[in-house]
C-alpha cells in the first residue's frame, strides 16, 4: 500500500533541489521560512549557544541555514559520537540543555553511543537527525536508517517530523521534555524534503501536553515523616547522587547535612554534590568506595537517598544489604527509579531541590543538637576513617596513577573541570580529586563509555572558555576518540590531557588478575603510538613524563600554558591496581582493601 | 500474579512499538496486547496482560507511565473488573458432527458465523478461561484454525479511565 501510494505522489520538493530552488530564503522573515530555517529559529528561540555537529546530504538544507545565521555557533567534530559526547558535557558543565545535529543513515548511527550514554546518566540533549525525504521512507534509500526505531531504547523520547509545520512545535516539545522532570536525550529526525518545504515560524512561548506532566513537589506528610526519622535516628546517613547535581540542590543538600550534623556519600554521579573536602564527607561509595562510606551505609539505622538509584556498583549484593536493617527514605523524581532494586519505606517524588528545602525548612524549626547516639556514630565512623583506605605505597622508581592525580588536583587548587573516560584511571580520578564544586566531575556512569574524555573536555571548554579542564584518560580509551585533538586545534581549546598511560586496558586486567588467574586475555595495548609526536602533529604540545620527581613539575608547567592544549602522557606503574573493592555479588562491607593484600 | 493493565495513549505512529519495546527491553511478560482507537480519535485504549510479582507489576506500571505518550495507566486488577475475548474458530464440522457441534456452541453461547460444507466458523466472546474451555471440550482433531483477540478489560460500575 506504501508503494502504491509514492508512486503516485507528486515529485517531491527535494526533487528539484538544490539546484533549482534555493532551500533558504535569504532573509526569510517569519511568514515563508523554509525548514531548515525554521529550525536555526527554534534553536535561537531556545537561546542554544552551541550547536556540536558533523554535516551530510539529508542534513545541507540546514547546514545552508546555519551558514547564514549568527545567534549560534556551530563546532565541526570529527566523527558524530564526539558530538554527541562534547553536547552532552557542555550540558553536564551548565545545566543546559546540550545540542548536536547529525546526517541520516551513518551519521544517525554513529550518533548512537552518544545518545545512550546520555540516556543512562540522565543528561538533557536534543539530537537533530537527517532523515531521507518522506517519500523515500521505508524504500531502503541511500543513507536511510529507522533512527526513531533504533533509538527508541535509548532515548526519552523521539520524534519523526513529518510536516513542516509540525517542526517549530516539536522543536519545543524535543526542549521541554529533555530537560523536564528526569531530564534525558530526545531525538528529532528530520526528512530532507520537509527542511526545504515553506511554512510560517512560529514558536510556541509555553507547551501543554496531556500526556506528560513530569511531578516537581514532594508529597509534605512524607516529607514531614522524613524529617522525623532523620532527627530521631541513631545512626543516620545521607546518600545522594547525580540528581542532586542535575536538578542543581548543592547548596540545600549542605544545608541540610550541616543543620544535622550527619555523615553523607556521594554516588560516582554525584560527587561534588557535597563537598569532598567538608569533615561530613565520608568519599565515594560502591564498588570502588571508601571503607568509610559503604560500612556506614550498611551498618545506618535511617538511610536517606537523595537523587540517587541504589546501582548495583552501588549497593552490591542487595540480599546481603538487607542483612541488616533501616530504614529507607527515597527522593527522587522519577518514581520508577523508587523500590527498583531497592524496597524502600519513605518514598518521596518531587525535584531534589524543592523537596530539601522543605526538610530544610521544617528541620530548621527544631534547631537540632547533636545527640549522644549521633557523638557515638560519629567515633564509630571515624575509626572507619582512620583505616585509611585510600593510602597506597608511593614510589620513587614508578610513576603511581594515584599521585598524579593528587597532584593534578593541588596544581589545579581543586578548581578545575575534570572529565575522564572508562577504567582504572576514571575510579583514580574519582577517588582522589576532591571535588568541592558539582559539574565540575564529568564522567560516563551509567554506560560506562570509553571514549568520552576528550569530547567531554571539549564541551567543558566551550562552556567555560577560560577555566582549567582536564582530561584524565587511559591509553585504551584515548584512542577511542583520538581524532578530535583535530577538532582541538581548530577551535583553539587549552585542554589538559592526563594520560595514566599503563599499558595495560587496566581495569580489565585488574578482574583478570583477581578473577581469572592472571590470564590476561587481549587486556595488552600493544603498539601504541609516540603520543607525543602524535600531539605535535595536531600542532598541540606533547610531554612524556616517566619519573616520580618530575610529575608535579611538568604538571605545572602544563597548566602555565595557559592558552596551548597539551598531551601530557604519564608512563605509570603498569601493575596498580583500584582499592577498596568489591567483588561481584559480594555485600557492602565485603570490601577488597589494598591493606589486606 | 496475572494483571490486566489499561491504559489510554497518544494515538500517534510508533506509539504501540514503543510499549511492546519497553516490555521486550525490560523482560516483562505479555500474555497478550490489544489496543484501537478510542471515541475520541486521538486516543488509544490498550490492553495488557501480563504477569508477575507485585515488584514487577509496580514497575511496569510506573514504567508506562512514564513513556512520553502514554496518557493514563489503571492497574485493573486493583478493583473489580471486566474482562472480555473474542475468539473466531474454524471447526470441522462433517455429516455425522455437524449436530453435535451446534450443540457445543450453544451451550458456550457461540455463534456460528459461517456454514461451509464440512466446517463451521463460530464466533465466540468471553473471559480467557471461557474460551479456554471452549476449546478443551473439543477434540482437538476438529479444529481447523483459531483466532483470538486477547483480552481487553474494563472497571465496573463509576471506575472509569477517561481523560
Ligand atoms: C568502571 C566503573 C566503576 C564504577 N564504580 C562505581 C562506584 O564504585 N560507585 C558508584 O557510586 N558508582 C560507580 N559507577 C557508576 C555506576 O555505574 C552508576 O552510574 C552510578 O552509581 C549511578 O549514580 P546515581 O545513583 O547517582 O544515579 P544517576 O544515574 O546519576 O541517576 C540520577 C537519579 O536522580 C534522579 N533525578 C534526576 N534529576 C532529579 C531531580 N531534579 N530531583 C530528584 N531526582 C532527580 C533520577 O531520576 C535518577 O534516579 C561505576 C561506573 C564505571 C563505569
Ligand atoms: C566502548 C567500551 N568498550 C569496552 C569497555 C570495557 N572496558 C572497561 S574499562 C576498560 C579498559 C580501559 O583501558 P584504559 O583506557 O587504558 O584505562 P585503564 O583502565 O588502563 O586506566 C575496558 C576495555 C568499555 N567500558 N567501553
Ligand atoms: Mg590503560
Amino acid at each position: 500500500m506504501n508503494q502504491v501510494s509514492i508512486t503516485t505522489a507528486e515529485p517531491s520538493v527535494s526533487d528539484k533541489l538544490p539546484s533549482e530552488q534555493p532551500a533558504t530564503s535569504k532573509h526569510a522573515s517569519d511568514k515563508h521560512c523554509t525548514g531548515a530555517d525554521i529550525v536555526i529559529k527554534c534553536l535561537e528561540a531556545e537561546g542554544v549557544k552551541f550547536v556540536f555537529g558533523y554535516p551530510g546530504g539529508a542534513v545541507l538544507h540546514i547546514y545552508d541555514a546555519i551558514y547564514k545565521q549568527n545567534h549560534f555557533k556551530h563546532i565541526l567534530v570529527r566523527h558524530e559520537q564526539a558530538a554527541v559526547h562534547a553536547a552532552d558535557a557542555f550540558s553536564r558543565a551548565t545545566g543546559e540543555v546540550g545540542v548536536a545535529l547529525v546526517t541520516s543513515g551513518p551519521g544517525a548511527t554513529n550518533a548512537i553511543t552518544g545518545i545512550a550514554t546520555a540516556y543512562m546518566d540522565s543528561i538533557p540533549l536534543v539530537v537533530i537527525s537527517g532523515q531521507v525525504p518522506v517519500p523515500a521512507i521505508g524504500l531502503d534509500a541511500f543513507q536511510e536508517v529507522d533512527m526513531v526505531g533504533v533509538t527508541r531504547p535509548c532515548v526519552k523520547h523521539n520524534f519523526l517530523v513529518k510536516d513542516v509545520k509540525d517542526i517549530a512545535v516539536t522543536m519545543k516539545k524535543a526542549f521541554h521534555i529533555a530537560r523536564t522532570g528526569r531530564p534525558g536525550p530526545v531525538v528529532v529526525d528530520i526528512p530532507k524534503d520537509i527542511t526545504a518545504h515553506l511554512a510560517e515560524f512560529n514558536y510556541p512561548k509555553s507547551i501543554e501536553m496531556r500526556s506528560y506532566n513530569p511531578v516537581t513537589k514532594g508529597h509534605s506528610g512524607q516529607i514531614k515523616k522524613a524529617v522525623k526519622l532523620l532527627l530521631e535516628a541513631k545512626r543516620p546517613m545521607v546518600y545522594t547522587g547525580g540528581g542532586v547535581v542535575l536538578g542543581n540542590a548543592a547548596e540545600s543538600l549542605i544545608k541540610l547535612v550541616k543543620t544535622l550534623g550527619v555523615p553523607v556519600t556521594n554516588t560516582l554521579m554525584g560527587l561534588g554534590g557535597y563537598p569532598a573536602t567538608d569533615r561530613q564527607f565520608v568519599g565515594m561509595l560502591g564498588m570502588h568506595g571508601t571503607y568509610e562510606a559503604n560500612m556506614a551505609m550498611q551498618e545506618c539505622d535511617v538511610l536517606l537517598a537523595v537523587g540517587a538509584r541504589f546501582d548495583d556498583r552501588v549497593i552490591g549484593n542487595p540480599k546481603h544489604f538487607f542483612s541488616k536493617s533501616r530504614t529507607i527514605i527515597h527522593v527522587d523524581i522519577d518514581p520508577s527509579s523508587i523500590s527498583k532494586r531497592v524496597k524502600v519505606d519513605i518514598p518521596i517524588v518531587g525535584d531534589v531541590r524543592s523537596v530539601l528545602a522543605e526538610m530544610n525548612d521544617l528541620v530548621a524549626a527544631e534547631a537540632p543538637k547533636q545527640s549522644p547516639a549521633l557523638k557515638a556514630w560519629w567515633e564509630q565512623i571515624e575509626a572507619w576513617r582512620s583505616r585509611l583506605c585510600l593510602n597506597y605505597n608511593n614510589s620513587n622508581g614508578l610513576i603511581k596513577p594515584q599521585y598524579v592525580i593528587e597532584k593534578l588536583w593541588e596544581v589545579t587548587k581543586g578548581d578545575a573541570y575534570v572529565t575522564s573516560d572508562v577504567g582504572q584511571h576514571q575510579m583514580w580520578a574519582a577517588q582522589y580529586y576532591k571535588f568541592d564544586k558539582p559539574r565540575r566531575w564529568i564522567n560516563s556512569g551509567g554506560l560506562g563509555t570509553m571514549g568520552v574524555g576528550l569530547p567531554y573536555a571539549m564541551g567543558c571548554q566551550f562552556a567555560d572558555p577560560t577555566a582549567q579542564v582536564a582530561c584524565v584518560t587511559g591509553e585504551g580509551s584515548i584512542q577511542m576518540n583520538i581524532q578530535e585533538l583535530s577538532t582541538c586545534k581548530q577551535y583553539h581549546l587549552p585542554i589538559k590531557v592526563i594520560l595514566l598511560n599503563n599499558r595495560y586496558l587496566g581495569m580489565v586486567r585488574q578482574w583478570q588478575e583477581f578473577f581469572y588467574e592472571n590470564r590476561y586475555s587481549e587486556s595488552y595495548m600493544d603498539s601504541l603510538p609516540d603520543f607525543v609526536k602524535l600531539a605535535e602533529s595536531y600542532g598541540h604540545v606533547g610531554m612524556q613524563i616517566t619519573q616520580p620527581g618530575d610529575v608535579e613539575g611538568a604538571l605545572k608547567e602544563a597548566f602555565a600554558m595557559k592558552d596551548r592544549f597539551v598531551f601530557m602522557d604519564f608512563i605509570t606503574d603498569q601493575k596498580e591496581n583500584v582499592f577498596p573493592m568489591i567483588e561481584n555479588g559480594k555485600g557492602l562491607s565485603e570490601m577488597i582493601l589494598a591493606e589486606d593484600l | 500474579m496475572r494483571h490486566i493493565v489499561s491504559l489510554l495513549m497518544e494515538n500517534e505512529a510508533g506509539a504501540l512499538s514503543r510499549v511492546a519495546g519497553l516490555f521486550s527491553a525490560r523482560g516483562y511478560n505479555i500474555e497478550s496486547l490489544t489496543v484501537a482507537a478510542t471515541e475520541d480519535p486521538t486516543l488509544s485504549r490498550m490492553t495488557i496482560v501480563t504477569s508477575g510479582s507485585d515488584e514487577v507489576i509496580e514497575q511496569i506500571i510506573k514504567q508506562l507511565n512514564k513513556l512520553v505518550d502514554v496518557v493514563k495507566v489503571l492497574d485493573l486488577n486493583d478493583g473489580k473488573f471486566i474482562e472480555r475475548e473474542l475468539m473466531l474458530i474454524k471447526v470441522k464440522a462433517t455429516s455425522t458432527h455437524r449436530e453435535e457441534m451446534k450443540r457445543m456452541c450453544d451451550i458456550f453461547r457461540g455463534r456460528i458465523i459461517d456454514v461451509a460444507d464440512g466446517s463451521f466458523t463460530i464466533e465466540l466472546t468471553g473471559s480467557g478461561t471461557k474460551l479456554d474451555a471452549f476449546i478443551e471440550s473439543l477434540d482437538k482433531t476438529a479444529i481447523l484454525e483459531t483466532v483470538r483477540t486477547g483480552a481487553s478489560g474494563i472497571g465496573r460500575g463509576d471506575r472509569i479511565l477517561k481523560i
